[in-house]
């Protein structure tokens, strides 16, 4: 499964929004990643996501294999919207 | 027994066992590991006895500071499970390399990365890296590392030195003094000091290098003495000087209710300094008449943004609030000089002290001048509010600073917010050119605050925090006096009052001089208001009037503080 979302959290995808959303995956069982500018890392490394140095209004791609990947996405939407990093495209 | 001589910044004795902030030698050697399962095993350990330790540094740290600047240590905690550097680091102990180096190389590649990414929020993440792999290296080299925030007994604290955002941190429940290497009199650390009302003495030199973790110690912050295990009859001589200087300040209790008057009855406003809110309460303990600096930067550090407008109205009403009608000077940001924020990304200088700082950065970053503005005005309405801004040199610079105020005042009248009106502006003196010109300014202002630190600095041009100059730090100096004068004389002439919220206000032997050129308000700590208005008490501003001529004429600080002795304190 994958989505893609737009970051519009003025600082980009850095440091409090990552923090964020590291901690919101962590406990899904299943393998989730971050692709952006074709790079692909572990969501659930918050330097992984840190490094990649995700820009306001940059598109990503979230995807996960798994049997709870479902249930995972509906906490990423919910966690990137309540806390205004970003949204669904 | 040791004795070791510093400089005392902070009254009072302490008892307690030494707790040294130094960093551990966390050095290690690269060896072949041959059991690769036991050395997994030793990491995991590690890193497990780090966790454990950072979840109770957060929970601590949330009781103590709240959730914000807790954060930092969730974001620790995030930083020792990320499963990537795990990975990378176990898969190098799998290729054979000792634990230590396998999390130092995986820490050191981190921090290399962000230090390559053009992006300050990814370079301060490199402090958190160095901090979650220090602590997992202590851990697998079995040292025990130093946390101030897992006190739970009686500590001195002994330190090379203490950064203004780690003093803000001391937990005065079990910190009970300070020591440290370097610093002087004004440095910001003995500032807090006396404001906490711990002991403390600065520049020992040595301290850390000569006191032991867990030593017991006598710190006379009175005397700048440090006694390092003492023999039982010199702990009973201190514990009986403590004996005698608690009775000393019950004494000065009676004092706490009286209004501040010299003797032969003059007027005088005896205020209190504060850095943060929560320090109100001891100015109004000790009886103070009002807040005559508070040190609003204070708001802005130990964090990584900027505090909103939202939280510093909060801060600034709840300590009009506390005031209740008494006078409350509140200086805008004056950072820069040794005092850092480092989310403005402010560029390091060859002079700080002479650079960017204070209005120079208020006058420049106007959104942030314009925010603490807002906020002030707002807070006015809940109290005797007076403004003033810091490190003025030119009148120009307090013409846009009022300006930019009583623009933010008209702005937020029309979007219907209540706004105080008629607040007293000000400014800090602390630079000459502004002392030199005081009648000029004085036809603009609402009055003048006298900060003696810079002043002092400025005009006999040596660095305050530089040990090797800290003999030129000298208040009694006839320049010093002379500008002090001209300040005082240019307002009065203007019917305009004029306040010291310098160390100098609570210098036993400027009191007098003060007193006799006619200052109008003396802010001090609050440890020092009540031993001053004890102090004023016994002295006539119309006898200290009289000698002020001959002492401006006098020509060193040594033949002005002799004088002072002789004629004025004990005549």
């Amino acid at each position: 499964m994958k989505k893609m979302y737009k970051i519009t959290a003025p600082e980009g995808l850095h440091a409090r929004p990552a923090a964020l959303l590291v901690t919101a995956v962590t406990p899904f069982e299943c393998d989730v990643a971050l692709t952006y500018k074709e790079k692909s890392v572990n969501l659930k490394s918050i330097m992984g996501v840190m490094a990649q140095g995700v820009t306001p209004g940059s598109i990503v791609e979230i995807s996960a294999e798994g049997p709870d990947a479902e249930k995972l996405f509906q906490t990423v939407t919910e966690v990137l919207i309540s806390k205004g990093i970003g949204e669904e495209c | 027994m040791l004795e070791i001589q510093g400089i005392a910044v902070s009254d009072g004795i302490s008892f307690a066992k030494a707790y040294c902030l130094k960093d551990p030698d966390l050095s290690f050697e690269k060896v072949t590991v041959l059991d690769i399962q036991e050395e997994l095993e030793r990491f995991k350990t590690a890193r497990g006895k780090a966790k454990k330790e950072l979840q109770e540094i957060y929970e601590i740290a949330q009781v103590k500071f709240g959730a914000d600047k807790a954060a930092i240590f969730a974001a620790h905690l995030l930083v020792l499970e990320d499963p990537e550097m795990i990975a990378a680091a176990e898969s190098k102990i799998v290729s054979g390399m000792n634990a230590e180096y396998a999390l130092d190389e995986v820490a050191n590649m981190y921090i290399e990365m962000f230090e390559g990414i053009d992006n300050i929020y990814l370079q301060e993440r490199v402090a958190d890296i160095r901090d979650v792999s220090k602590r997992i290296l202590g851990h697998l080299l079995g040292i025990e590392m130093v946390d101030m925030n897992r006190l739970t007994s009686d500590v001195v604290i002994v330190a090379a030195d203490l950064t203004p955002s780690m003093t803000a941190m001391l937990d005065t429940k079990y910190v009970k003094g300070f020591i440290t290497d370097i610093g002087g009199k004004t440095s910001h650390s003995a500032i807090l000091a006396r404001t906490l009302e711990i002991p403390a003495v600065v520049g020992t030199k040595n301290a850390t290098q000569v006191i032991q973790q867990g030593t017991t110690i006598i710190l006379d912050g009175t005397n700048g003495k440090i006694i390092v295990n003492p023999t039982s009859e010199v702990l009973s001589f201190y514990k009986q000087q403590h004996k005698q200087h608690i009775a000393a300040y019950e004494e000065l209790l009676q004092y706490r209710s009286m209004a501040s008057f010299s003797a032969d009855g003059c007027a005088i406003e005896i205020a209190g300094n504060i850095g943060k809110p929560e320090d109100v309460d001891m100015v109004l303990n000790a009886g103070g008449d009002g807040i005559g600096l508070f040190r609003t930067e204070f708001l802005y550090m130990g964090r990584q943004e900027l505090p909103s407008e939202e939280e510093q109205f909060q801060a600034y009403r709840s300590v009009l609030e506390k005031m209740q009608g008494k006078p409350t000077i509140v200086r805008t940001l004056d950072i820069g000089g040794d005092k850092h924020l480092p989310y403005l990304k402010l560029s390091a200088e060859m002079n700080p002290f002479l650079g960017y700082r204070a209005i120079r950065i208020s006058l420049t970053q106007h959104d942030i001048f314009r925010e603490q503005l807002r906020a002030l005005l707002r807070a006015g309405v809940y109290g005797h509010l007076k403004i003033m801004f810091p490190m003025i040199a030119t009148l120009d610079e307090f013409l846009s600073a009022k300006a930019i105020l009583l623009e933010e005042q008209q702005y937020l009248k029309n979007n219907g917010y209540l706004v105080a009106e008629n607040i007293e502006i000000g400014i800090m003196i602390e630079i000459p050119s502004a002392a030199i010109i005081a009648d000029i300014f004085a036809k603009e202002v609402d009055f003048f605050s006298i900060g003696t630190n810079d002043l002092i600095q400025y005009t006999l041009a040596a660095d305050r925090m530089n040990e090797n100059v800290s003999y030129l730090y000298q208040p009694y100096h006839p320049a010093v006096l002379r500008l002090i004068k001209n300040v005082i004389v240019a307002a009065h002439q203007q019917g305009k009052w004029v306040g010291m919220c310098g160390e100098m206000a609570a210098d036993e032997i400027a009191i007098p001089i003060l007193l006799g050129l006619g200052l109008n308000e003396f802010s001090m700590s609050a440890s020092s208001i009540l031993k001053t208005r004890a102090h004023i008490a016994k002295l006539s501003k119309q006898q200290s009037k009289l000698h002020i001529e001959r002492i401006l004429l006098l020509s060193t600080a040594d033949e002005v503080k002799e004088y002072v002795k002789r004629h004025l304190i004990s005549p």
